[in-house]
């Protein structure tokens, strides 16, 4: 039976410094699956290396031998000594390496669960493996089997919902005020990357116009390019409270910027259309009982802070019921696995030539009511020799290991060219 | 006629048991089934009105058990064809409880009683009732959205992203659902009254008769038009629209059932049991 190994190292295991030494960009991918297909315990071989993980997914019949291979390589391609990043190595196999490999498509071991962008790389890396035929078929029933569990994950958990970051929280509470953000129009204070990066959300959701405010107009004038918006002087900002509709604020001022006055003369003006501000800046820029108007909404720093707390926990709660759809997929490959042992194939096979034949004889008798005793007796005995030779060289095949290679394959042709797995799967 | 009534209450009531789970679970097909059961409950209560006006020439609104069954038909019919127009399922928990109530009540009121005067058959009184009580159901399911709405800007304002903040869809369709239910029940509240008034002066011989009915219509009505007219000339919208959508459907259930059960009048007869 091979053995599924899977080596490597992650954000867990791993500081960042170690990581980056690590790391194989996708041309050093290539190249690497080149130098270490040719590694003979190897029979199926993938690799995938991201920020937060590099791993070695490896099919085998000779474990030790191999895992000690890929860590010299590792330390060869890297020019790096074993003992320094050997403490750093997980090394699974059998079972828990699938559902590791299970585990990191459906974003259950990324640093922040439910992040969609690791199924995308898993993915990527596999396609490269069957562009190099790396991936045989094992690797390949896993892979599909993993994209499957990681959709399962995503559309039947609430892990992917709601944001983890700021200024994605920031958009998304836009969302349930506007509805759409199509067309509305922004103004950003001051500047900042937590600022711009809610504009640049903001804008992937086609907003209208950005108008930028800043105390160094110059300042003002470079930000507005770089949104495509419109710049405006600081003093200006009473005036296009009229206008706007979502206010990003994110100044170093130590005096509030914009004060509960200053936006009550306007909400009539406005003939009160909904005003969002989001307040990044420390110490605060928008007076906190502007929240206190009508059809006005005032999330700070610390208000955000606590949606994405809340976000997280609400994760990390659909987290368990996506470990319950991994447990069950385990199962599942681990028997879909179990079925490429030759003899369970063996007997299966022989099974069902038996059944039909049998079948078919007693059929035939039925309507033979002349043949005595005897007779039918050598027409059975004439069935199962039949049924013995037929199935010889099948037999002699498999059991040889198809002569040369990957038994797994035959297996697997064999159980779908006479369908014996109807019941146990699917 | 009675197994008739039965089946629509029980329509209404699974689809309001639909309604719920589908606010707990999320779950698209609960939405779907309570959707059908409302929409089918709607289907047979319309055969069922058809025949009762078929069947005695008057049309079924001349005693309290006719009147609920109407006001639960309405109900149910403006939903189905408001979801048709806005994707705001979570109305449903609203709307389908308020039908199968006012068809629970209807089914334990004695039937038997009717008003049995001329002056209550022909195309107009029924146009009248009909605008009306249309007019009235868009006008509770505006008191509906007005309701989810004050929950959602409640979870908005006081940063507390619960139950309700998940569930509940953007402030902005919550508002524009209740300003089109205002618009579309104003338009036929006023069709409806404005009928009745024409039919009051062609059989009473005068418009207005200071009936207590028509006095409750009157303020509920003044109170929707000044609604509509903050919101058009100022923009009165979100907590405030809201608010006085749900005071306006108050003042509504007042006009229908309070004015009936504890005021004398010519409408008065149409509600006895």
């Amino acid at each position: 039976m091979p053995d599924i190994v899977l080596l490597g190292l992650n954000h867990k295991t791993a500081p960042v410094e170690l990581r980056e030494c690590l790391a194989f960009s996708s041309d050093e991918t290539v190249a690497a699956s080149d130098i270490l297909r040719k590694e003979p315990g190897i029979r199926e071989l993938m690799l995938y290396s991201t920020c937060n993980r590099i791993e070695f997914l490896m099919v085998t019949d000779r474990r030790d031998e191999v895992v000690g291979a890929a860590k010299r390589f590792i330390a060869d391609f890297h020019g790096i000594a074993v003992p320094q990043f050997d403490r750093a190595l997980y090394i699974n196999t059998g079972d828990e390496a699938v559902r590791h490999v299970f585990r990191v498509a459906s974003s259950l071991d990324s640093m922040m669960v439910g992040e969609p962008q690791i199924l995308g790389q898993i993915k990527e890396a596999y396609f490269t493996a069957t562009r190099q035929k790396t991936s045989g078929v094992i690797l390949n029933r896993l892979l599909h089997r993993a994209f499957f569990v990681a959709k399962r994950v995503r559309t039947e958990t609430g892990i992917g919902d709601h944001a983890v970051s700021i200024s994605y929280a920031a958009i998304e509470l836009g969302r349930k005020i506007f509805g759409s953000l199509e067309g509305k129009k922004a103004l950003l204070i001051g500047a900042g990357e937590m600022a711009e990066l809610a504009v640049e959300h903001l804008l992937r959701q086609k907003a209208g116009e950005i108008l930028v405010a800043n105390r160094t107009f110059e300042n003002a004038v470079a930000l507005a390019d770089r949104f495509g918006g419109k710049a405006i002087a600081f003093e200006e900002i009473t005036g296009a409270l009229e206008q706007v509709d979502i206010i990003v604020s994110s100044t170093g001022s130590s005096k509030p910027i914009i004060t509960r006055d200053q936006v009550r003369g306007r909400i009539r003006r406005r003939r009160n259309r909904p005003l969002f501000f989001i307040d990044i800046a420390v110490p605060r820029d928008i007076d906190p009982r502007i929240n206190r108007l009508t059809n006005t909404y005032v999330y700070d720093i610390d208000d955000l802070k606590g949606v994405v707390e809340e976000n997280i926990e609400e994760r990390n709660r659909e987290a368990v019921k996506a470990e319950r759809i991994v447990d069950e997929a385990v199962v599942h490959f681990r028997r879909w696995l179990d079925s490429l042992d030759v003899t369970p194939t063996i007997v299966a096979l022989r099974e069902k030539v038996q059944r039909i034949a049998a079948a078919e004889i007693e059929k035939t008798l039925k309507g033979m009511g002349h043949l005595d005793e005897k007779d039918r007796r050598a027409i059975t005995r004439m069935q199962e020799a039949t049924v013995n030779k037929i199935l010889h060289d099948p037999t002699i095949f498999l059991k040889r290991n198809g002569c040369h290679g990957d038994n797994a394959v035959y297996l697997d042709v064999v159980r779908k060219l006479f369908r014996l797995d109807e019941r146990s799967e699917n | 006629m009675h197994y008739l009534l039965i089946t629509v209450t029980i329509c209404y009531l699974l689809s309001s048991a639909g309604y719920f789970a589908y606010l707990f679970v999320q779950h698209r097909t609960l939405y779907r089934v309570a959707l059908g059961c409302i929409a089918a409950g709607a289907l047979l209560h319309t055969v069922m009105i058809v025949a009762a006006f078929a069947g005695s020439g008057y049309f079924p609104a001349r005693n309290l058990q006719q009147t609920l069954s109407l006001a639960a038909w309405a109900v149910a019919c403006s939903f189905v064809a408001l979801q048709l127009r806005l994707q705001l399922k979570v109305l449903g928990v609203f709307a389908a409880p308020l039908a199968a109530v006012a068809m629970l009540a209807a089914s334990h009121l004695p039937g038997g009683a009717v008003a049995n005067e001329p002056v209550l058959r022909g195309f107009w009184l029924t146009f009248h009732v009909v605008a009306i009580f249309l007019g009235e159901a868009a006008l509770a399911l505006a008191a509906g959205a007005g309701v989810l709405y004050l929950l959602q800007e409640h979870a908005i304002k006081a940063k507390k992203m619960g139950f309700f903040f998940k569930r509940l869809p953007s402030l902005d369709l919550l508002d524009a659902t209740g300003y089109s239910c205002i618009v579309a029940g104003f338009t036929l509240l006023t069709v409806g009254l404005v009928v009745g008034l024409v039919y009051a002066k062609m059989v009473w011989g005068r418009f207005w008769s200071w009936d207590p009915k028509e006095v409750w219509t009157g303020i509920t009505w003044l109170l929707y038009a000044a609604l509509l007219h903050e919101r058009l000339v100022v923009g009165w919208r979100g907590r405030r629209a809201a608010i006085m959508a749900i005071v306006g459907f108050g003042a509504l259930l007042f006009t229908f059932l309070g004015v009936n059960l504890f005021l004398s009048g010519h409408h008065g007869d149409f509600t006895k049991w």
